[in-house]
């Protein structure tokens, strides 16, 4: 049989079916189980919403954190999660890593002509997370009308690189985190640290926060360039002390950046679980 | 063509011991300077007791392990380097992990295989088809895996292994569990398989059964190393393979040690049950039941076939 060459067209269609197959097989069968999708349908709103209560908990304390006020900060809230929340949908149930080694579900994708992370990534989508990105998205709209917004190309071209590369940031810590499952087979707790830890960072104003979480979450796990830079550049408003305004039109560099610390942590994880030391 | 080939194979498992000294870490050598070589269309057994290292060897075949050192070639091609192109061209079943969607029907498990492995529209209906009826499936086609029975579920396994018609196809234990009447179905499958596309087989077992009605060829390991390559006679021969008459008597009797061509191996519930040994080559078991009978009415009775640890286990005090 012949096999198309690497990269031609003819070898990307087959490769889309592929994946094609495996994720609507997914969305068919939560979708078979209807009340039980509702319900988590919900519950994934709920906690999206107790998450923005919090926020708006210590606002009702205060009128600004860090400089920001509760209209500012709904930006960087809606901007961060909605980031998050499809992030969550695409690649969140890599965090199941442990579950397929255990199971021995992970030698079977050894056993498919697909790269493992790409069937580890289609191996489930959790649509219910749309309730998430639903919280999100609502906080984000709300923050754009109540917020005194100057709409040029730049701003709307501001947002979208700021929403795209969010996501790419939140989806490489997935992965980052899968590569590290490899290592520590019950260390979900661990990286859960800085997976969900980073997305609650990503809401904070980080003008606040201590050095050493200024380096964790704004160079190590880059998430304060996910939202927090962004907006801070697109409404003017006082940065982080010390560091230039234009720094949320860099957020590429910093998703480039977690892209390489996921393939990093990817590729050693899987030398590791594959033997070849590590 | 040579399928497989391995020269000096080795794969060392370190780690740190859960009790004693932590700090010195722990050394087992599961496969050892393996070399073995199997051509296009043999059909192989690959026996051994449970850690012997048939697993490990199967691991390094597909690319899933990495040796520790020597060479492995499978297909003419290198595992780990090559692993997505060997993909397309071997079908392995692990009787004990599943490659079915548990929550999706059988006929839907093969439709993503079928995209996963680019058959084509038509080749996927055909193929389907025809795995359908010689496997029998058509009952539980639209059943999801979940909810299969044992023998169903292995019988789907085997289908989702060779859907992309391998020209090497490796099974670990597939019967395990199953009863006699799903195992002779699957092993009267593989051997259609072998005669129409000249498919290789390569299978570990703990079924005798298997070995003798699908390999024409036996390996068995022992820690890792190779113990015995030749055929199934020259195993039985080596070994003395032999059968064991069980019998259910009306009365307990004295052990039965003098019976013409058969070995009295033990005696159960005060001599109500006994049992002999006889080598087929030279004796029936008719014979040695008419031996019996002569000396104690014989309510029930059963045969054993050679039990594949018990060969295992004297292949290894030959060699050893």
């Amino acid at each position: 049989m012949g096999e198309p060459e690497a990269g031609s067209p003819a070898r990307g269609r087959q490769t889309l079916r592929a994946y094609r197959a495996v994720v609507a097989s997914r969305a068919r069968s939560q979708a078979s189980h209807r009340a039980s999708f509702r319900m988590d349908l919900v519950g994934a709103l709920f906690v999206g919403l107790i998450e923005f209560g919090e926020i708006w908990v210590l606002y009702s304390a205060t009128d600004q954190i860090g400089g920001f006020t509760l209209a500012q900060i709904m930006l960087v809230f809606g901007l961060s999660d909605l980031a998050f929340s499809l992030a969550d949908l695409v690649a969140g149930h890599c965090d199941n890593l442990p579950v397929y080694v255990r199971a021995g579900t992970l030698d079977v994708f050894f056993l498919r002509p697909q790269p493992v992370l790409a069937q580890l990534v289609t191996s489930d989508l959790s649509l219910r997370r749309i309730g998430r990105c639903l919280v999100g998205a609502t906080s984000l709209t709300v923050g754009l009308v109540l917020n005194d917004i100057d709409w040029t190309v730049g701003t709307v071209g501001l947002l979208v690189l700021a929403l795209a590369c969010g996501f790419v940031i939140f989806t490489a810590q997935f992965v980052t985190a899968a590569g590290l499952q490899f290592f520590l087979v019950n260390g979900a707790e661990m990286t859960n640290a800085f997976v969900y830890g980073g997305r609650y960072a990503a809401t904070q104003p980080p003008s606040v926060w201590p050095r050493s979480l200024l380096v964790v979450f704004g160079v190590i796990f880059p998430v304060a360039f996910a939202a927090f830079l962004p907006v801070s550049t697109l409404l003017g408003a006082p940065g982080v002390a010390g560091l230039p305004g234009w720094l949320g039109w860099c957020a590429p560099v910093a998703a480039l950046w977690a892209v390489g610390v996921a393939a990093l942590s990817w590729r050693w994880g899987l030398r590791h679980y594959r033997g070849a030391g590590g | 063509m040579n399928v497989i080939e391995t020269e000096g194979l080795t794969r060392v498992f370190t780690g740190r011991p859960e009790r004693g000294n932590r700090l010195r870490r722990s050394r087992h050598v599961a496969v050892d300077d393996l070399d073995l070589t199997v051509e296009a269309g043999e059909s192989v057994g690959y026996i051994g007791a449970n850690g012997a290292g048939k697993s490990t060897t199967i691991k390094m075949l597909v690319g899933i392990l990495v040796p520790t050192s020597g060479t492995v070639t499978t297909m003419g091609l290198h595992p780990l380097k090559q692993r997505r192109v060997l993909a397309r061209r071997i079908g392995v079943v692990f009787g004990q992990r599943s490659q079915l969607w548990w929550d999706l029907p059988v006929r839907e498990s093969f439709s993503i295989l079928a995209a996963i492995h680019s058959l084509t529209a038509a080749d996927e209906r055909a193929r389907t088809a025809e795995l359908v009826e010689m496997l029998e499936m058509g009952e539980f086609l639209a059943t999801p895996v979940r909810q299969l029975s044992l023998g169903q579920r292995m019988r789907a396994e085997v289908a989702a292994a060779l859907l992309h018609r391998p020209d090497l196809v490796i099974l670990d234990e597939p019967t395990i569990g199953l009863d006699v009447l799903s195992k002779q179905r699957l092993r009267e499958f593989l051997v259609a398989q072998r005669r129409e596309h000249g498919t290789t087989l390569l299978l570990t077992t703990h079924d005798m059964g298997d070995v003798e009605r699908l390999c024409d060829r036996v390996l068995v390991v022992d820690h890792g190393r190779l113990a015995f390559d030749g055929t199934l006679d020259g195993l039985a021969r080596t070994v003395g393979a032999r059968r064991e008459l069980v019998v259910d008597l009306a009365a307990a009797s004295p052990d039965l040690v003098d019976v013409d061509g058969a070995e009295h191996v033990r005696s159960d519930s005060g001599g109500l049950r006994q049992r002999l040994a006889f080598d087929p080559q030279r004796t029936t078991a008719a014979r040695v039941l008419a031996a019996i009978s002569e000396r104690a009415e014989v309510l029930d009775l059963s045969i054993e076939e050679p039990d594949i640890e018990d060969v295992v286990r004297e292949i290894y005090r030959a060699t050893r």
